[in-house]
């Protein structure tokens, strides 16, 4: 009862909080490409373009989903459910923190606890197979969209998207596989754990830089292929506009359309969040406590809260006056909460993790500003005849290193 | 709370497969067939065997469904028609069916007592021996010789596609 009770809050907290990321990543990723292509991007509804996001929610709900004559209807309204259904389903499992222990209180004449709980969903004991296999079979929806359309351009995009996710899957596993072989096990929260202390005191060991082998180069194959796998230019080629009109989505409108969105993002997300945690140390912190390392969060939040509070000082726009302070307010409130030592072990390792994820997703956005996009023969090539022999020369060589060291 | 897992995913496999035969088009065809790979992963998980649960869905519904499925949206088939099928076939097909469903379940039950009535019963979670570790030691020890044949004859199915495919080519 205490766990279904648990789970539920927690399911509803991941849900809400998940959710209200993918709509934002939306508007970062608006706003950081139009900064990139020195643009102002959005800014019209609400501060800085804040609202956006519930503008463009509101938008795709109340506008009509058009069903198409000429579609299977069964599978054309199916494949949208899937691709979120897998989409949404990965993020159970990832562990974002090290966890939260409430201890035993009284109240109300009953004594409540002690409650510990994880901040993962699921801890699954095969977490990153388990992520590889809902991801396989998440091209099911893209593909039955491009199919079900009954449409030259959308079955073009789903035909590209099967061929583009069973290939990049195989660079993909090995490139995860290199790491496992120094860590080993397959649990997420182990991955992480065995990631934590710092050689010389001060190079920590994620597996990027772990001593017999360092995985650089397993981390940048697995962001290659991430960015295969989650359809994001420079290989973005079931959805290449110029070519294929939308790709697979071409005949979806309203939340139909909106949800095969909210899959990419999610896709993102979750992609992200195994990279940190397979090569960038999940949780550990850059740099050991001892150097201060505890420190960076409650600066960082307080510095944004301070040149809000001076921006407010001197306004930009007549409504900065107000909104401003109260973004610099929330933010010595987080800065406060990260330097209370009672919340300092619970926050800390989500404030490491989270920031990694964001700047692999920041990484995401930037690439997608900067990089044009491939032609499909050039995609199914670099991933044959490039990726896949250097992601099996580096597992071979890791494999190597290791057993010479143990 | 095992037992029911294991029959609704027992009832969904068998039901997938069922579909598998009935459906007239192909995709949904391999779809239902998905269903069954997904629901027999399940079936393994609750039987212990973490392991192959993971890879029946990462191999077999994810990799080669998805190549079936790829298949069939690029020679883009269409509903297969039931005519033309022969006389002896509509007439036999179910009591043929039926006896051999009865004769392999006689076969299994009089060779194989052990997953018989007569069989200790199968507990859930009884079996622990289905992580990667425990499936890695049996592969490299005591299945070494199937192991190795096993690669060699994917070796070859390799060569055989490259050959195939060369030929298309030249």
């Amino acid at each position: 009862m205490e766990f279904l009770i648990i789970t539920s809050i927690k399911l509803a907290l991941i849900l809400f909080v998940f959710m209200t990321t993918l709509a934002y990543l939306q508007w970062v990723e608006r706003k950081v490409i139009a900064h990139v292509q020195v643009r102002m991007g959005p800014s019209r509804v609400g501060p800085h373009g804040l609202l956006q996001p519930l503008a463009d929610v509101i938008k795709l709900i109340t506008k009509e989903g058009v069903l198409p004559p000429h579609v299977n209807t069964f599978y054309y309204l199916a494949a949208p459910f899937l691709s979120v259904f897998f989409a949404l389903i990965s993020i159970s499992i990832i562990p974002f923190g090290t966890g939260v222990e409430i201890p035993a209180f009284h109240m109300g004449g009953a004594t409540y606890g002690p409650y510990k709980t994880m901040f993962e969903l699921a801890d699954a004991n095969m977490g990153i197979l388990l992520v590889l296999a809902i991801s396989s079979m998440g091209v099911y929806g893209i593909a039955l969209a491009g199919w079900s359309s009954n449409n030259k351009y959308a079955l073009m995009g789903g035909l590209r998207s099967s061929a583009q996710m069973i290939s990049y899957e195989l660079p993909m596993s090995l490139a995860i596989a290199a790491p496992l072989l120094s860590i080993g096990s397959l649990n997420l929260r182990q991955i992480s754990d065995a990631q934590a202390g710092y050689s010389l005191g001060v190079i920590p060991h994620w597996a990027i830089f772990a001593f017999p082998a360092p995985q650089f180069f397993s981390f940048i194959i697995f962001m290659i292929a991430a960015f295969a796998e989650t359809n994001r230019i420079p290989f973005d080629l079931p959805e290449a506009e110029n070519e294929l009109v939308a790709g697979f989505h071409v005949e979806y409108s309203s939340m139909t359309f909106a949800s095969f969105f909210m899959a990419e993002y999610a896709n993102m997300v979750t992609v992200c969040s195994i990279a940190t945690l397979l090569f960038l140390g999940g949780w550990q912190p850059l740099w050991p406590a001892a150097y201060g390392s505890n420190f960076v969060a409650p600066l960082i939040f307080a510095g944004a809260g301070a040149i809000c509070m001076l921006h407010g000082m001197n306004p930009a726009r007549p409504f900065d006056r107000i909104t401003l302070p109260v973004f610099g307010v929330i933010f010595f409130g987080l800065a406060g909460l990260m330097a209370f030592p009672p919340t300092v072990p619970i926050l800390m390792p989500m404030f490491w993790f989270l920031g990694k994820v964001g700047f692999l997703l920041f990484v995401f956005i930037w690439i997608r500003a900067t990089l044009p996009r491939f032609r499909y023969d050039q995609l199914m090539g670099f991933a044959w005849k490039f990726l896949f022999p250097v992601a099996l020369a580096n597992l071979l060589i890791t494999g190597f290193l290791v057993a010479l060291v143990s | 709370m095992d037992l029911f897992f294991f029959l609704l995913f027992a009832f969904i496999a068998v039901a997938c497969a069922v579909s598998v035969v009935l459906q007239k088009h192909p995709i949904s065809c391999a779809l239902s067939l998905v269903g069954t790979m997904a629901s027999l992963a399940v079936l393994y998980l609750l039987l212990g065997a973490e392991f192959i649960a993971m890879v029946q869905v990462i191999v077999y519904a994810g990799a080669i469904m998805v190549l079936f499925v790829f298949v069939i949206m690029l020679l883009n088939a269409g509903e297969e028609s039931s005519k033309g099928r022969s006389w002896i076939a509509k007439i036999a097909g179910l009591p043929a069916l039926a006896a051999l469903l009865g004769i392999l379940g006689y076969a299994m039950l009089t060779f194989y007592p052990m997953v018989g009535p007569k069989a200790s019963l199968v507990h859930f979670g009884d079996f622990t021996g289905g992580g990667a570790k425990e499936i890695g030691t049996a592969l490299f020890t005591e299945y070494l010789l199937p192991f190795e044949v096993t690669s060699i004859l994917i070796l070859i199915a390799i060569l055989g596609a490259i050959v195939l495919a060369r030929k298309e080519i030249d």
